[in-house]
Order: structure tokens, then C-alpha cells, then sequence
């Protein structure tokens, strides 16, 4: 019965061809180095997941954010497990992604074919930079205030457009609610949109172009 | 050499075996945390009672329904919430008194003593309850609900339960 219904789906979606050409696809011998993609999207996957349970009971407005962040941690029952695991995984997630680049770099993987997954791949360093300085402000505690300041201080240093762009992050002059909203807003909609079609990119790249292997003495 | 000895698990069903165990434990440490973090707050006991002092009997008019209002604040996760509720006193005696909740049994609207009809009217569905509580007309299931009561040095309290 399975079988039937598997042979029924597998000659409409191609389920093995899918299956053949991302997991069978022929990969050079290579190190554990070249397992820190993949390591990076099964924390990327975590964070989506757990930032999803997070959103049921979080509330971003300076009324309710700081609060039912403690609620989370205390009220509802793992809920210190849940932020526990997207407040660790966001710093590994930062980390991960910095030594993926970092053995790309080293091994001389972003190469000729391999530029457009580089490219990719820098898109993607700097949105998740990106989704860690927009999460950091969400517990919305004297860290998260001040280290939004002094962020969105920094930006305010560009020459010429950096107080536009100051008062751009921060939706005003101050701090305030309409900071909160933004940073929430782009932190569960604006970031991850763009972090999901780029890691479309990026995989698809890896699984056509294939990876690349450790570079002999000869390269 | 027992019976069951005969029997040999093979390889193959070892490994689905220890597959299936591992996966099912592995399963449960997952689902459980996301099952539990998502269904707590529903089952949290949110009971509250009080005792709640409605002022000197001697204040009611006797035989007459005297409305009387109370706030009870509750904490909903991470909010606070003032609720206020309404109850009406009828003393019967020198020493005595009901209380009704002005929460109509039908659908919990509101009801009003109507002092022109001497009847409780309720502006939702036409219900309509005597001085007693009891239904008249219209819907209601049931005669409108009674506090308990006790007076403690000429003072009326009643006893709020909910949750």
C-alpha cells in the first residue's frame, strides 16, 4: 500500500531523482571542514524553528516585550529550553558561519565555478550579522537598550548619510516602540525572507556545481 | 534450553529494532519540551477565591436589590488585567442578605434590576429574573448565581470564587 502510493507520488514529483541528485551526487574525498555548511543549516533550521516558538508568546512592544520574555523563562514550561536554544544557537549560528567562510576562503573554494555561491554566501554572513543585531534588541533589557544605542550609534558615524540612517534604524531620534517594532519586523519577516531564498540559491549552487575538493600541492 | 531460545532475532530486526527505540526516545525528548512549551499556559490552574467585603449591612435597604461593584485584578502570562464585576445585594432580614452576580445564566451579558417591572431584565435575549434570581421569561437555564455570604461585625463580605 505504502509503495503504491510512494511509485504514485514518485512518478509525479520525482521524488527519486530529487533524492539521486542532491544525496547520491558524487562529492570529493574531503575533511570535517567542509561539514561547517551544513552544521550552519541545521542551526539555521533550529533558530527558525525555535524563533517560531518563541513568537507565540513573545510580544514586541516595550508594554509586554520585556515581561513575556520572563514569562517564557519562568511561566511557560520549557520555555527556558526554547530561548535557551535560539539565544546559544544565534551565537553558534555567528560562528559557524564565520569559520564556513573562513574554510572557503582557505581551501580556495569560492574558485572559478564556485563565485556565485561565494557571493551568496556573503549575503548570507551579513544577514545573519544582521538577525543577530535586530534579536539582540527583542528582550527588550538594559543590554538589548544600550546595545542598540550604541549599534545604531555606529551607524550614525557614516559621513554625510549617517544620522539619515541612524534615525532610519531607529524609526526617529530615540529609541523607542517604533524601534522595537521595526527590529521584531525585520527579524521574523525581513531577514529570514532573505535568508531562506539565498540558502535556495546557495544550496542549489553547491548541488549543481558540486563541492569542491581539498586543493593538491598541483593547484 | 527454554523454547524461546529457538527463535533468533536476525540482524536486520535487531537493527530496526534499536532504530525504532532510539528514534521513538529520541522522538520524546524532542516533542515533549514543544508539546508541553505550547500547551502549559492552558493547563496552569488560574483558581482564585476571596473573601470580599461588601461594606456594612446596614448600608442595603432591606428588601430592595442594591447593586455593588468589585475589580479583581488576574495576571494573564506576562499582563495584568483589572476585571470588575457587579453583583447585586438583596437583604431579606435585619441580619441577612442575598447576593446575586449580575451575570446573566444564559449568556453572561449583563443583567439590570428594573425597579419599574421589579424584575431583572436582561438586555441581551429578554431574560428576566425576580427579585429571588429565579427565571421569569426568556432563555435563561437557570436562576442567576448566589454568592456566599457571612456577616463579621455588621459587615457583609462574600465569597468570589472563580477559575
Amino acid at each position: 500500500m505504502t509503495e503504491k502510493v510512494l511509485s504514485w507520488l514518485d512518478e509525479r514529483l520525482g521524488l527519486t531523482t530529487i533524492y539521486s541528485v542532491v544525496l547520491d551526487r558524487k562529492v570529493p574525498k574531503v575533511n570535517w571542514w567542509y561539514t561547517l555548511g551544513s552544521a550552519t543549516l541545521f542551526l539555521l533550521i533550529m533558530q527558525i524553528l525555535t524563533g517560531i516558538f518563541l513568537t507565540v508568546y513573545y510580544v514586541p512592544s516595550p508594554d509586554h516585550a520585556y515581561d513575556s520574555v520572563q514569562y517564557i523563562m519562568t511561566g511557560v514550561s520549557f520555555g527556558w529550553l526554547i530561548r535557551g536554544i535560539h539565544h546559544w544557537g544565534a551565537s553558534l549560528m555567528v560562528v559557524f558561519v564565520v569559520l564556513h567562510m573562513l574554510r572557503t576562503f582557505y581551501l580556495g573554494a569560492y574558485k572559478y565555478p564556485r563565485e556565485l555561491t561565494w557571493f551568496t554566501g556573503v549575503i548570507l554572513l551579513l544577514a545573519t550579522l544582521g538577525m543577530g543585531f535586530t534579536g539582540y534588541l527583542l528582550p527588550w533589557n538594559q543590554r538589548a537598550y544600550w546595545a542598540t544605542t550604541v549599534g545604531t550609534s555606529i551607524a550614525g558615524t557614516v559621513p554625510v548619510i549617517g544620522p539619515l540612517i541612524m534615525r532610519v534604524l531607529r524609526g526617529g531620534t530615540d529609541l523607542s516602540a517604533v524601534t522595537l517594532a521595526r527590529f521584531f519586523a525585520m527579524h521574523i519577516w525581513g531577514l529570514p525572507a532573505i535568508i531562506l531564498a539565498v540558502v535556495g540559491i546557495h544550496l542549489y549552487l553547491v548541488v549543481r556545481i558540486g563541492i569542491s575538493s581539498v586543493p593538491t600541492e598541483e593547484d | 534450553m527454554a523454547k524461546r531460545a529457538r527463535y533468533r532475532l536476525s540482524r536486520r530486526e535487531f537493527v530496526n529494532l534499536v532504530v525504532g527505540a532510539l528514534g521513538s526516545i529520541m522522538g520524546a525528548v524532542v516533542g515533549i519540551p514543544i508539546i508541553g512549551y505550547l500547551v502549559s499556559p492552558a493547563l496552569k490552574a488560574q483558581k482564585s477565591e476571596a473573601w470580599i467585603p461588601l461594606g456594612p449591612l446596614e448600608n442595603y435597604p432591606i428588601d430592595v436589590p442594591t447593586p455593588f461593584n468589585f475589580t479583581r485584578t488576574k495576571v494573564h502570562g506576562w499582563e495584568r488585567t483589572v476585571s470588575s464585576y457587579g453583583v447585586y445585594v438583596l437583604r431579606t432580614a435585619e441580619d441577612q442578605a442575598k447576593v446575586f452576580s449580575n451575570v446573566c445564566t444564559h449568556l453572561s451579558c449583563r443583567v439590570k434590576w428594573r425597579e419599574d417591572l421589579g424584575q431583572y431584565a436582561c438586555p441581551c435575549h429578554d431574560g428576566f429574573f425576580d427579585k429571588n434570581g429565579d427565571v421569569i421569561s426568556g432563555p435563561p437555564p437557570r436562576p442567576l448565581d448566589q454568592y456566599e455570604t457571612k456577616v463579621e461585625d455588621g459587615n457583609l463580605l462574600i465569597h468570589f470564587v472563580e477559575g
